[in-house]
């Protein structure tokens, strides 16, 4: 309940601060098994990817966040467990076990799943190079649906370091669906689809 | 007719004023709507009629909005009015800053214009401190806020970030709090219709808007700055104002003035209307775009709040100050 609540706030305000537009080129929303990967520059970007989708797909699409970071205190565990229901990973590879396995498990649930391949949060313009995980994803399941995603303004919303978010409006470009090639080559995949989400940027 | 309205109470007087102004805006929206489920065979004309009927519609959903938020206005008391001409005021200044990206560096400032300026011109607008309202932004404001971005430590293109800052809040927050001031003002033997006269700047400004962009349709004229504006020229600027000030004088029945003077101070109201738009479009275009919200296509998905009432923004205050130094209110 209260995190229902919590939910239906944070949808408000980001929508009053950001105006979190959805703009579909290339695909419309549907609820098929997607993976979404975007560029990574704020923490904002979780909320907002998450607020916008359509309601009845953000029920089903659940977000990779980093362990070690939002379990740091308990409010932001309980905000990225019981209102994003996001999907943890460890970044520390100290233990031997798959850091992907939780994303493996959310997609045999059938869920859709939003990836920031980047790995961290990028300062400059450009996204930095993506990581291996988003191929090994789409080499285990061919069946989802990979969705380039570009995320616009959200670092002006929430800088670095700073406490009290102001309004700049943002919004979401969702590009083509893309496939892994038979055959392709992991660094050529990576790259082509890091070109798919700083394509997104100027349509 | 004319005294048997004049002989009303106050309230009737604004709710027959609504009801036909609600009355007005259906027909034009049906008639729009027949319009657009007429078809053609030429397939070009056919096109054109349907951009034609876009930027119309486009008109007549603002025009709704207006409206029906002054009427939410007047059956709530001002306070409620004074909260949603804030709220125009946020989301257009939320609009205008987007497209004028500003550095990290202004972020203390932006937090301050937006959650502490904005509010407190608008209380003041509230309490009726009408000479700390007209000071407030240009004196108080102007000062704290380069002081807060200096603070930053960023001095890349710190002029060039104050002035875009400082003309955002000077159209979106201290020209839109000019409209529900008007609310407020005593004007002698005029109580409660204080309404009318928000209704009648704004019904003038728009008429105005409205007659110089279907006349300048019509008559296709030679642009005066075709860099800047494709569409704004003399003849079309003409009958935009001098249509709107005698609408105007026609409206004078509502406000407390005689037809001449509620012509001049429509005439006032639109020459800074119209002139307020088209410095607007010079600033899109020195951002690249068209319009502030390009109907959902732009990458900022702004609305185009700021396309419809930046008139209004700059028309308000020179209205308001000019009516309130000429009757010594």
């Amino acid at each position: 309940m209260l995190a229902k609540m919590m939910g239906y706030f944070l949808l408000g305000l980001v929508r009053v601060l950001t105006g979190a537009q959805a703009r579909w080129h290339g695909c419309p929303p549907k609820a098929e098994q997607r993976i979404y990967f975007a560029n990574h520059q704020s923490h904002a970007d979780l909320v907002m990817i998450w607020a916008a989708l359509p309601r009845e797909l953000r029920h089903v699409t659940r977000a990779i966040a980093a362990r070690d970071y939002w379990t740091k205190s308990p409010f932001k565990k309980w905000l990225t467990s019981a209102v994003f229901n996001v999907i943890y990973v460890s970044r520390d590879r100290t233990s031997d076990e798959d850091p992907l396995e939780p994303l493996i498990e959310a997609l045999h649930n059938g869920d859709s799943i939003i990836l920031f391949p980047e790995g961290t949060r990028g300062h400059l313009g450009e996204p930095q190079a993506f990581k291996a995980g988003l191929y090994n994803l789409a080499l285990k399941f061919p069946q989802a649906v990979l969705v380039p995603a570009w995320i616009n303004n959200v670092q002006h919303v929430l800088p670095k370091g700073e406490v009290v978010p102001v309004p700049v409006l943002c919004s979401v470009t969702f590009g083509a669906p893309m496939h892994l090639e038979p055959g392709e080559d992991r660094r050529a995949f990576l790259d082509r689809a890091r070109g798919a989400v700083i394509a997104l940027r100027d349509v | 007719m004319y005294f048997y309205l004049k002989n009303l109470p106050a309230s009737s007087q604004v709710g027959a004023l609504f009801i036909l102004v609600f009355g007005l805006l259906l027909i034009a929206s049906v008639t729009s709507f027949a319009f657009s489920i007429k078809e053609f065979s030429d397939e070009e004309r056919a096109e054109q009629r349907r951009n034609n009927l876009q930027s119309i519609n486009g008109i007549l959903r603002t025009s709704w909005l207006m409206v029906v938020v002054f009427w939410l206005g007047w059956m709530t008391g001002n306070r409620v009015a004074l909260t949603l001409f804030g709220l125009v005021s946020f989301f257009s200044l939320r609009e205008f800053l987007t497209l004028s990206p500003t550095r990290r560096g202004d972020h203390r400032s932006l937090v301050l214009v937006f959650f502490a300026v904005l509010p407190f011109q608008y209380w003041l607008v509230y309490a009726e401190h009408f000479d700390m309202f007209a000071v407030f932004i240009p004196v108080f404001v102007f000062l704290a806020l380069p002081v807060v971005s200096a603070l930053a430590n960023d001095p890349l293109h710190f002029l060039e970030r104050n002035a875009k800052l400082q003309w955002g809040i000077m159209v979106c927050i201290y020209g839109m709090s000019h409209v529900p001031a008007l609310l407020m003002l005593h004007f002698p033997g005029y109580d409660h219709r204080n309404a009318f006269m928000v209704f009648f700047l704004v019904m003038v400004v728009q008429v105005c808007m409205v007659t110089q962009h279907l006349s300048g349709r019509w008559l296709r004229s030679k642009a005066v700055a075709p860099a800047i504006s494709s569409s704004f020229n003399w003849p079309s600027w003409w009958i935009g104002i001098s249509v709107a000030s005698v609408f105007g004088a026609a409206l004078a029945g509502i406000t407390p003035w005689v037809p001449g003077t509620a012509f001049a101070f429509s005439f006032i109201a639109c020459l800074a209307g119209s002139f307020g738009h088209f410095v607007m479009k010079a600033l899109k275009r020195d951002r690249g775009i068209p319009s502030w919200g390009a109907q959902g296509r732009s990458v900022t998905g702004a609305g185009g709040l700021l396309d419809r009432v930046d008139a209004l923004c700059f028309a308000a205050p020179v209205f308001f100050h000019s009516a309130r130094w000429y009757f010594d209110l």
